[in-house]
């Protein structure tokens, strides 16, 4: 491997890491906070992908379609906790990944319908539709390091909000004891719904950023959830500092694994995620 | 609300509360009224139901019979969060700190007016009663010592400016001179006319500080009444609890 192909890599590495973790972010803080399994997370982020590919194809306008399909999936995210969750919070673990299986082809079937089973393209979005060259013989497409740019700015965002404000603290006492924060005065049913609503809008918006990137296809949520969920367990359940590195390393691995060891690539980030169990069982920055 | 019918009016009045885990029936017709600024320990041996009270006017583990009402309004159905919201103070047994949580961030959690608008217990305030946590301000909540830590949990509760705060094992498990403090600062909070509920197992300094006491024995009250009748007739105590 030369210099510039390892380059790329780490590149690619890298975004596809910052990628997981906008998605694992909210997986980690429905899961840790609120208790809540959510299998159709991934769901939500194929249908980000089909809402941009959707709204493009009608407004003409990638960074429209985006901020049209942003207070969608936000909606999407509001209703989905309101109306299905709400009773599932005393219930064991079970009713709610019976529930949010069930949404997942619920959703499966909803794209099915309003969008067919045919696979989609986005086209990369002006003015980011370019390579830079970054060294004489590396190239690098301009929209993957925007990618990477938005995703480091929101993952700025997220750790600020969760480290420096009012909502932070209590987002993380609820990750810890959520009766006591209710024993403070603090309605937790709302902090519930806020979680729930940002966790679904940092999926779908990370679905709508990766569209140009890759096909918009059925299922495309799918096997992302799994790798997302081996992230925030590698990370520590609650821990957006654990999502993060998390993210970052799965994403190096899955991506130097598929060039390096190509037959055992499927397995890189379940062998990590036993290490790192092993060491740490509750995670690395649980 | 007037000023006068603020006075009269319990801040918890709770009537014949019938609380059950599952089909364990564990408060059998407790009543328990608490007037404002008044102090009010709850006894009992372990197991009798005194942090289940708690629990239930709390909304925590919502009484299945029985009536609770807060300022006069009825909770019945209502979530924990808005009965606090009403101007109560919890210090739960345990303590309640949150691990990765720094002091300050504990002291600003939860910092509001009370609902008449004012901020009585600001941050500051709540230093100078605890220096301690001044010097330990920016340290892990959890790595704090037993004592620090239930002074930051009484701290926390004061800065939501409460008419009324519940201790929950108040000096539960901290050295005799942690104790002596912790009781200094309960007899400061009852001096600024906030009302309290106590639960301790130490009798001699909750007849001191208690305007009432309420003894349950088995989910139901034994005894109702003040210090005076307590020491005037020392077989209660001594035959429900098993001190003279």
């Amino acid at each position: 491997m030369d210099l510039a192909f390892f380059g790329v890599q780490l590149l690619n590495g890298l975004q596809y890491g910052l990628l997981l973790f906008l998605i694992a972010s909210g997986l980690t803080l429905i899961f840790g906070i609120m208790g809540i399994i959510n299998l159709a997370h991934g769901a939500m982020y194929m249908i980000g992908a089909y809402l941009v590919y959707d709204l493009t194809l009608r407004l003409g306008n990638f960074w429209v379609a985006i901020l049209v399909a942003v207070p969608i999936a936000i909606a999407l995210g509001l209703i989905i906790e309101r109306l299905f969750l709400d009773t599932l919070y005393k219930r064991d673990h079970l009713y709610q990944v019976l529930l949010t299986f069930g949404l997942i082809l619920v959703l499966n079937e909803a794209q099915r319908i309003i969008w067919g089973g045919d696979v989609h393209s986005v086209p990369v979005p002006a003015p980011f539709d370019a390579s830079l060259q970054l060294t004489d013989n590396l190239q690098y497409s301009v929209y993957r390091l925007f990618v990477m740019g938005v995703c480091l700015a929101l993952a700025a965002a997220i750790y600020w909000v969760i480290r420096h404000t009012r909502l932070g603290i209590i987002i993380r006492a609820g990750a810890v004891n959520r009766d006591m924060v209710e024993g403070l005065g603090i309605n937790v049913r709302t902090l519930f719904t806020l979680i729930f609503s940002a966790g679904v809008a940092l999926t779908a918006f990370a679905g709508m950023i990766a569209a140009p990137l890759s096909s918009v296809a059925p299922g495309m949520g799918d096997s992302i959830l799994i790798t997302c969920f081996v992230v925030v367990v590698i990370g520590g359940i609650g821990s957006i500092k654990g999502a993060f590195w998390g993210a970052i390393l799965i994403g190096m691995a899955e991506t130097f694994g598929s060039v390096l060891i190509p037959s055992l690539a499927s397995m890189v980030i379940y062998l990590i995620m036993a290490a790192v169990l092993l060491v740490k069982p509750r995670g690395l920055f649980a | 609300m007037t000023a006068a019918q603020q006075v009269t009016t319990p801040l918890i009045d709770a009537r014949n509360i019938h609380t059950y885990y599952g089909e364990s029936h564990v408060l059998h017709g407790v009543d328990l009224v608490l007037m404002p600024g008044e102090t009010l320990s709850l006894l009992g041996r372990n197991g009798m139901g005194k942090t289940t009270t708690l629990k239930s006017i709390l909304g925590f583990v919502p009484p299945r019979e029985g009536q609770v009402a807060i300022k006069g309004i009825p909770v019945a159905k209502r979530r924990p969060w808005q009965l606090i919201r009403q101007g109560i103070g919890y210090v739960p047994e345990g303590r309640g700190i949150f691990p990765g949580i720094s002091v300050r961030e504990h002291l600003t959690m939860a910092a509001r007016s009370n609902d008449r608008g004012e901020t009585l217990w600001t941050l500051e305030r709540v230093l100078d009663t605890f220096p301690r946590l001044g010097q330990r301000i920016n340290h892990d909540g959890s790595f704090l010592s037993g004592g620090e830590q239930q002074m930051l949990s009484i701290g926390r509760a004061l800065t939501t400016n409460p008419d009324l705060i519940i201790l929950d094992e108040a000096t539960e498990g901290l050295a005799p001179l942690i104790r002596d403090e912790i009781w200094k600062i309960i007899r400061n909070i009852q001096a600024s006319g906030i009302a309290s509920i106590i639960v301790d197992k130490n009798i001699d300094n909750l007849l001191d500080v208690a305007d009432r006491h309420l003894l349950l024995v088995k989910g139901r009250v034994v005894y109702s009444g003040d210090s005076h009748g307590l020491k005037a007739d020392p077989s209660i105590l001594d035959t429900h609890l098993g001190v003279a």
